[in-house]
């Protein structure tokens, strides 16, 4: 069985499994039971400074957002960092550490935005022997409108002093968890790439409301008759997250840059795909909430078999899949293909006839004795039909082969690459050399 | 002295009361809301849908589960009722296996189609128990039609009428309005008096004058209803049973009255059954019967059938129910004579061959010891009024149900076309309506 050990920045755990900083990690506790359910480490439940602790609501905190059969596809949470006293914590972190030496155990912090806060908490940190210190500059409610978590993500030269600091003030490695609440997240990783960040981790959740009461007319999750948004996460925030890891993977200023990927980790098969995008290792949060701990079993089981299967390693996945994410102008114009409905297959619910005549481009007959066949002459290969098909491989998306002619533009399909910047349409086209 | 399910001859209570009491419980149970929810999800909103096709009635199915899966079951329902008023039973009685669910694409699929029977069920449930008739009546016509027989074809017939403000009379020779939904369905179907609380909703509408105990022919003639009424329809339904042209057919009993009996019933406990129950028959009517009998606590009950099991009128789906509950199913014989002298003793059947020149006894004999036979070998039309063509035993009609007479529409089992179950009746009257309505519109 394929070795999933990790070294992430310097800090080795058995698998890339991680638990986020969340309601999972804000105590011994569970933390315990993640360890022994198997976690390869965690990101420990946000600190804040010395003080009177955290406040949080006391009606629901969640907003949720479920497929048919209650399947939660997303989660929203109007939580706070900790609200358990800081000495309690770090007691706790410095006793867990000591009982399970081999897992990773990162604390995740939030102060205020000066010199001196960011100092004080660094020390008493690294007095638990934890490995290192995630800051968080994520949380996007509560704590952003006191100046802390996104409102400090947001404001990309705030992220570089801050990190900066922690560097001059620790020798613990620091990973700076991002928030997907900006325009451009390649900002916020320069930011901490410059500012001496030895990572960035993210996304940290997206600003939300799930629903709306459509009887009491206020947002969910409600208290006591009022709303506001919450951090969004779980499966449905995956795409999301996977394209602002595989942008910091391939900007030329953070290409390198390690990064734990965060965002509706839910499968083996999810932490693979952040992998290949360049994450060193994955962080879970929504997933254990709604399952348990337990799920770590089957991340480490598909991982090592999708390892074994290809002869490859851990370290051969991570950033496989970056050379290939490209911008929309090199992608090869001359690739041209058509849908194909497989007669055998086909169960005749003419969904892909109702797509691709309502709302697409005439593509599909319908013919006596609801037989669907795609009209090569229309078909502009969209694949809309293949996503609505009830049936896996029903329809497929078939490449025409250089030298023959497409129906539908009467043009023989080229044999070499070639893309829109040389697209003779393109007014700003070079000529190609 | 009780009795039990071994003692002789025809007499109730043979099983406990609350044993009966759960044996006639409603056999498909209704889907809680999240069932529902899941369920309707499956419906994968088929283009032209087969499903929709496949309903006598052409209820936009995709539509009303869609609205099931946006959690509006009351708009479901009245998507249902909009071609099918009786939605609420035929989402109980329908064949579903034989017509939407068989054409269902999922079926094609994965042998499991979208449950749409009780989907319908569970809308048309939620809007019930929600109160309220959903239709309104047009402003009154002024035009008066007469409807003979509040089956399904009837009732169907009379609330569109009253829908298009016209003022209808239905008439029907039993005591109850309701037609077979009262007098025929199995009573594990339609649990719980539906079908009178059915019939209430319907005549909720207004407009429609319910006269029982009135049979035209007897109390009142064709003529008679043609003279005073602007229109008239017949949805008799069939009301003679065929002949089992054995010899001592006279000690067997008719099944469609012992299911009337079975579904008039106060008190099931009290009703008397058979140790050894033969039913002749091969179509729903048999299934019922056998199957009651057994729900009634009789020991041993035989379906006999003269075709082979693919040519039976029940369909897979019904003779699997028959199997579990404990109903033997022999094909390929036919009754030969009932013996017994007062009472049955046994039943002698001869094995026949299905060939192309029909039906062949193979000279091999057998006898099956019974107390109580019941002959559920197909209904026939009864007391159909003088000048109206018949042809192939049916009423004839052309189109939307228009007869041979002028002014006379006729729909339900006591026409062809279509098979005889309950959806087909009324998209019959629904369809014959319309027509009426048409035709007393260009007048
Ligand atoms: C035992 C049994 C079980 C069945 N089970 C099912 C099932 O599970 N699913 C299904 O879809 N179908 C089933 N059917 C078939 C279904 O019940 C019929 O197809 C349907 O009821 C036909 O409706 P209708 O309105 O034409 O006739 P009916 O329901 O027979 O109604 C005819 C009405 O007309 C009245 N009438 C007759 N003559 C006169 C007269 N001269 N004057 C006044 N009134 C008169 C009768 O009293 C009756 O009320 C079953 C039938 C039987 C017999
Ligand atoms: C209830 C809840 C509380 C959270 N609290 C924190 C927190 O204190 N600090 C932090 O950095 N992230 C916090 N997060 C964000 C998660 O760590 C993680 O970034 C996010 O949930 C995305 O991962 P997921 O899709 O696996 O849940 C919280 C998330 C949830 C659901
Ligand atoms: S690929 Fe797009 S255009 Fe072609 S048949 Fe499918 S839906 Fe129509
Ligand atoms: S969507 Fe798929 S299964 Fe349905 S008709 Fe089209 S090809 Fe056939
Ligand atoms: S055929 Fe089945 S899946 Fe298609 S619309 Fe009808 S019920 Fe839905």
């Amino acid at each position: 069985m394929a070795s999933l050990a990790a070294d992430f920045v310097g800090i080795k755990s058995p698998n890339p499994f991680w638990l986020a900083s969340a309601p999972p990690t804000d105590k011994e506790y569970n933390v315990v039971r993640a360890f022994r359910a198997g976690w390869g480490g965690v990101v420990w439940k946000t600190l804040g400074a010395e003080g009177p602790p955290i406040v949080n609501v006391n009606g629901p905190r969640y907003g949720v957002v479920w497929g048919p059969d209650r399947r939660v596809l997303g989660l929203n949470n109007i939580e706070l960092i900790t609200d358990r006293p800081l000495e309690v914590n770090l007691r706790e972190i410095k006793q867990v550490k000591r009982d399970w030496p081999d897992r990773a155990m990162v604390v995740s912090l939030m102060v205020p935005c000066d010199e001196e806060s960011w100092k004080a908490i660094l020390a008493r940190v690294e007095d638990t022997g934890a490995d290192g210190v995630e800051l968080n500059f994520g949380c996007p409610h509560g704590m952003s409108e006191r100046g802390m978590g996104s409102a400090v993500g947001q404001v990309p030269e705030y992220i570089e002093m801050v990190t900066r600091w922690c560097k001059m003030h620790s020798r613990m490695p620091v990973i700076v968890k991002l928030t997907p609440n900006i325009t451009d997240i390649r900002w916020a990783a320069r930011a901490a790439r410059r500012g001496g960040a030895d990572a960035v981790s993210l996304i940290n959740t997206i600003n939300s409301i799930t629903a709306v009461d459509l009887d009491r007319f206020a947002p969910e999750p409600m208290i006591d008759g009022k709303g506001t948004h919450g951090g969004y996460c779980g499966p449905a925030v995956k795409p999301i997250a996977l394209n602002m890891v595989a942008e910091i993977a391939r900007d030329a200023e953070t290409r390198g840059l390690p990064v734990s990927g965060i965002g509706g980790v839910t499968t083996w098969r999810d932490a693979a795909e952040f992998m290949a995008l360049g994450a060193g290792n994955v962080q879970v949060c929504t997933a254990a909430m709604t399952y348990g701990f337990r799920i770590v079993q089957e991340m480490i089981s598909g991982l090592s078999q999708y390892l074994d299967a290809r002869g490859m390693g851990l370290s051969d996945l991570v950033g496989r899949a970056v050379p290939n994410v490209t911008d929309w102008q090199y992608l090869n114009l001359s690739y041209i293909t058509k849908a194909r409905i497989d007669q055998d297959l086909c169960i005749s619910c003419g969904r892909c006839y109702a797509a691709c005549e309502d709302t697409s481009h005439q593509a599909i007959w319908m013919k006596p004795g609801r037989i669907f066949e795609v009209n090569d002459a229309e078909c502009v290969a969209c694949n809309l039909c293949v996503d609505v098909c009830p049936v896996a491989d029903c329809i497929t998306m078939e490449r025409l082969a250089p030298g023959t002619v497409d129906p539908r533009t009467g043009r023989v399909v080229p044999e070499d690459y070639a893309n829109w910047t040389t697209h003779p349409n393109n007014p700003m086209a070079r000529a190609a050399e | 002295m009780s009795n039990s399910q071994l003692t002789p001859g025809v007499v109730p209570g043979r099983l406990p009361a609350e044993a009966i009491a759960a044996n006639f419980a409603d056999v498909a149970p209704p889907l809680d809301a999240h069932e529902a929810h899941v369920a309707a999800d499956r419906c994968y909103f088929c283009h032209d849908a087969p499903c929709i096709t496949a309903c006598p009635t052409a209820i936009d199915i995709p539509l009303f589960i869609r609205q099931i899966a946006t959690g509006t079951p009351g708009a479901a329902a009245k998507t249902i009722w909009d071609q099918n008023i009786l939605g609420g039973m035929c989402a109980r009685v329908c064949p579903t296996e034989t017509l939407c669910e068989e054409a269902c694409v999922r079926e094609a699929a994965e042998g499991r189609p979208v449950e749409i029977g009780r989907l319908q069920r569970f809308a048309t449930d939620a809007a019930m128990a929600a109160g309220g008739h959903p239709y309104a009546r047009a402003a009154p016509t002024g035009r008066r039609v007469a409807v003979v027989g509040a089956g399904p074809a009837g009732l169907a017939c009379a609330h569109r009428l009253a829908m298009h403000g016209h003022e209808v009379t239905v008439y029907d020779a039993r005591p109850k309005p309701g037609g077979l939904n009262e007098y025929g369905i199995a009573a594990y179907k339609t649990t719980g008096g539906f079908a009178q609380a059915e019939v209430e909703w319907l005549l909720a509408i207004g407009g429609i004058t319910v006269e029982t105990g009135r049979a035209v022919g007897a109390d009142v003639t064709l003529d008679d209803l043609r003279a005073r009424f602007d229109a008239v329809f017949l949805g008799i339904g069939l009301g003679g049973v065929n002949a089992l042209g054995a010899q001592g057919e006279g000690l067997a009993s008719d099944a469609v009255d012992f299911i009337a009996r079975l579904r008039q019933a106060d008190d099931l406990a009290a009703l008397p059954v058979g140790r050894d129950v033969v039913v002749v028959g091969g179509g729903m009517t048999a299934v019922d019967t056998a199957v009651q009998s057994r729900l009634l606590g009789a020991e041993n009950v035989t379906i006999v059938y003269r075709r082979g099991r693919e040519r039976m009128g029940a369909s897979g789906h019904e003779q699997d129910h028959a199997a579990a509950a404990g109903v033997k199913i022999v094909t390929n014989a036919m009754p030969a004579a009932v013996h017994g002298e007062g009472a049955v003793r046994e039943v002698e059947f001869a094995y026949a061959e299905d060939g192309p020149g029909g039906l062949r006894p193979t000279g091999e004999t057998f006898r099956l010891k019974a107390d109580q036979v019941f002959k559920a070998i197909g209904q026939r039309l009864a007391g159909v009024p003088a000048g109206l063509a018949v042809e192939g035993g049916r009423i004839r009609v052309e189109g939307p149900g228009r007869t041979s007479l002028p002014g006379v529409w006729a729909g339900g089992d006591c026409t062809g076309g279509g098979e005889d179950l309950t959806v087909t009746a009324v998209a019959q009257g629904r369809d014959a309506a319309e027509d009426i309505h048409a035709r007393l519109a260009a007048r």
